[in-house]
């Protein structure tokens, strides 16, 4: 569920004449633009832009980005993207950070429906005049980018069907695939970039049936190099991604690892999609509300912003 | 018998071995038009049924003892068995125009998809025609056709690809089907040059390591825009002084660049290959796919290639192999939008 609170009653024109009083004079008043862009759906985020446009002849996400600066820059940047828009801007991004970038265009091919992926990669043709996949290729290589490129080129199957037979197969492939250091990691890009999400989350299921440990926990040993991490995100995202995100969140808040984005990230995707379970997985995990940690960790308009994504009420 | 006969028993004789001569000619010629009615693309149903049949049985046994790929003799028990397996060439002559006609009213996303599946089913042999439909359909094409996969098959297209082929063709084939090609006009020239210059130098490395294993190889063709890749196949030309695909020995990889760089000579080459007389029967499908798949897209450009490559024309080509409804049908695919 959304932890999004969403105002009812809306007058685009209305919120692009106070966004734009906002921005006038020294300074830009932070506390009106958090208090209509942090309750506004990405439906009625896209009509202020429009009404904006059509009043002051200026695009408002560049107005902004004049405005602001820093994390709550970043943050209200992406959040004024319509989504598509967006995750092609994120992907491109991460595309250009190599390293630290991978697991992001793992979590978008991944969490997102195959569907919802098709219209990434369009909304990449349009902005960047290029396909996705091709960016991804050039600059990546060997089993990094067979597997990235299989994953953002995929457009899986969406049924329920099950294969109980092929589950078993294929989790015994990827038994061979993670026990070898230096394997034969071809079958496992193969499984894990073409089967339907349903028939790899039984293949998973199955996997942790037979060998007594779940499979990602198996990957933690391997984790090593790029390809193996991102293989190791490819898995836990589609698996259960809620729990991806729980771990994101922690990592970043207790500032551990290279995802300095990664709060951002995790909240602006999922304000509107399942962040509320995303905050009780975080509470079950921490014993510490999302919001408090939050507000512990982090400082000025870009924490009021974050919490009123969350849920806060003013 | 002739009545007359006692009065000039010669006249009236030699009036009907000349009318049996004559009969034995014409007879001759019918033997000839059945029996080519029968061979090539589909059967000349008209032919068929106005000589076949008014035959009565003498004629019809004559036609038996004188088709030899058709019947053979049981001499020990004096009479003449349809051979079983020009029976079945037979059949798949006759149900040519209806495959046609079921062709060509289907999606063409469905149509795509059954072809793919019907490839892979079929073996190496077939997959040529993976890579003729993940090149030359455009993006979107491409994209509804793995739709009406998942809702045909329940699987993705992709997935079926990569567990049905084992060999090395694999990763560039699974890539091929997964595209989502920019089809903008922006393409990056120096990027294209560049990409030319690493092509020219995985071929002349083909002896170490066959360029279908090459990972920069496949990236590049599974992945760039066709203009870009028309643009890298002009580039290889002022390199080396060679088209592209000529220089290509790995077939897999010769077709996927004709494909996505020169569509319509390849099509032309198919065709020829599928207009030949005692072509093999998978062969000839080819003639039916290609002539419905691009009768909408680019016939027009197909038949000036065809007529510069081979020096005839594709109607007069068609017009001497093909045969009946199914020869009419392809004809008027062929000329339709001029």
């Amino acid at each position: 569920m959304a932890t999004l609170i969403a105002t009812t009653q809306h007058s685009p024109v209305a919120d692009a004449e106070a966004l734009r009083n906002a921005f006038q004079g020294w300074g830009t008043d932070e506390k009106t633009v958090i208090a209509i862009l942090g309750h506004r759906s990405v439906h009625q985020r896209q009509q202020i832009r429009k009404a904006y446009e059509e009043l002051y002849q200026e695009d408002i996400i560049k107005r902004l980005e004049s405005e602001l600066s820093g994390d709550i820059e970043k943050a209200v940047y992406r959040w004024m993207l319509e989504p598509t828009d967006r995750d092609a801007v994120l992907a491109n991004v991460a595309i250009k950070s190599g390293g630290k970038g991978y697991n992001v265009i793992v979590e978008i091919a991944t969490v997102l429906s195959p569907e919802e992926v098709l219209a990434v990669r369009r909304a990449y043709h349009n902005r960047y005049k290029r396909s996705l996949e091709e960016d991804v290729a050039a600059h990546t290589t060997g089993d990094l980018r067979q597997l990235l490129v299989g994953l953002v080129s995929s457009f899986r199957y969406g049924g329920d069907e099950i294969n109980a037979r092929l589950a078993k197969t294929e989790a015994d492939i990827l038994h061979e695939s993670i026990k070898q250091k230096k394997g034969n990691n071809e079958e496992a890009i193969r499984i894990l970039t073409t089967r339907s999400k349903t028939q790899l989350v039984a293949t998973f299921n199955r996997y942790r049936d037979d060998h007594g440990i779940s499979i990602t926990k198996k990957l933690l040993d391997n984790a090593s190099d790029d390809f193996h991490k991102a293989l190791h995100t490819a898995i836990r995202c589609i698996n259960d991604h809620q729990k991806y995100y729980e771990k994101v969140l922690r990592n970043a808040l207790k500032r551990v690892g290279s995802d300095e984005d990664g709060l951002t990230r995790v909240v602006v995707t999922r304000a509107e999609k399942d962040l509320k379970e995303i905050k009780e997985l975080y509470y079950k995990r921490n014993s510490v509300h999302l919001e408090d940690a939050v507000a512990k960790e982090l400082s000025g308009d870009y924490k009021k912003f974050i919490l009123t994504l969350l849920g806060k009420q003013d | 018998m002739n009545s007359y006969e006692h009065i000039c028993p010669s006249l009236i004789s030699f009036s009907q071995l000349n009318y049996q001569t004559f009969r034995n000619m014409a007879l001759n010629q019918e033997l000839q038009a059945v029996t080519e009615a029968f061979s090539g693309h589909g059967v000349d149903e008209k032919s068929l049924v106005t000589l076949l049949g008014k035959w009565d049985h003498q004629e019809r046994e004559t036609f038996r003892k004188n088709t030899p790929p058709f019947f053979t003799e049981d001499h020990e028990r004096n009479f003449q068995r349809w051979d079983d397996h020009s029976v079945r060439l037979l059949k798949h002559e006759f149900v040519r125009f209806k495959n046609a006609v079921v062709l060509w009213t289907m999606h063409p996303w469905e149509r795509d998809a059954r072809l793919v599946k019907e490839a892979l089913k079929k073996g190496p042999n077939a997959y040529g025609v993976l890579i003729e439909i993940a090149c030359t359909r455009s993006s979107e094409e491409l994209l509804g056709a793995r739709k009406a996969y998942h809702s045909l098959f329940d699987h993705s297209i992709e997935e079926d690809v990569a567990s049905h082929i084992h060999g090395i063709e694999r990763k560039l084939l699974v890539a091929l089907v997964s595209a989502y090609r920019y089809e903008g006009s922006k393409v990056k020239d120096d990027t294209a040059k560049s990409e030319a210059k690493t092509i020219s130098n995985a071929i002349k490395n083909a002896q170490k390591k066959p360029i279908i294993e090459d990972d920069e190889a496949i990236r590049i063709f599974a992945t760039r825009s066709k203009l870009h890749l028309q643009a890298i196949y002009k580039h290889y030309k002022e390199i080396s002084g060679k088209n592209l695909d000529e220089d290509l020995s790995d077939l897999r990889f010769k077709q996927t660049v004709q494909c996505l760089c020169t569509p319509q000579i390849y099509f032309s080459k198919v065709l020829d290959g599928a207009l030949k007389i005692d072509v093999h029967k998978n062969t000839k499908k080819d003639l039916t796919r290609v002539v419905v798949t691009r009768a909408d897209i680019d016939m027009k450009e197909i038949k000036a290639e065809y007529q510069n490559l081979y020096g005839v024309s594709l109607t007069q080509k068609i017009e001497e192999t093909a045969k009946g409804n199914y020869k009419d049908f392809l004809l008027t695919l062929v000329a339709r939008k001029g």
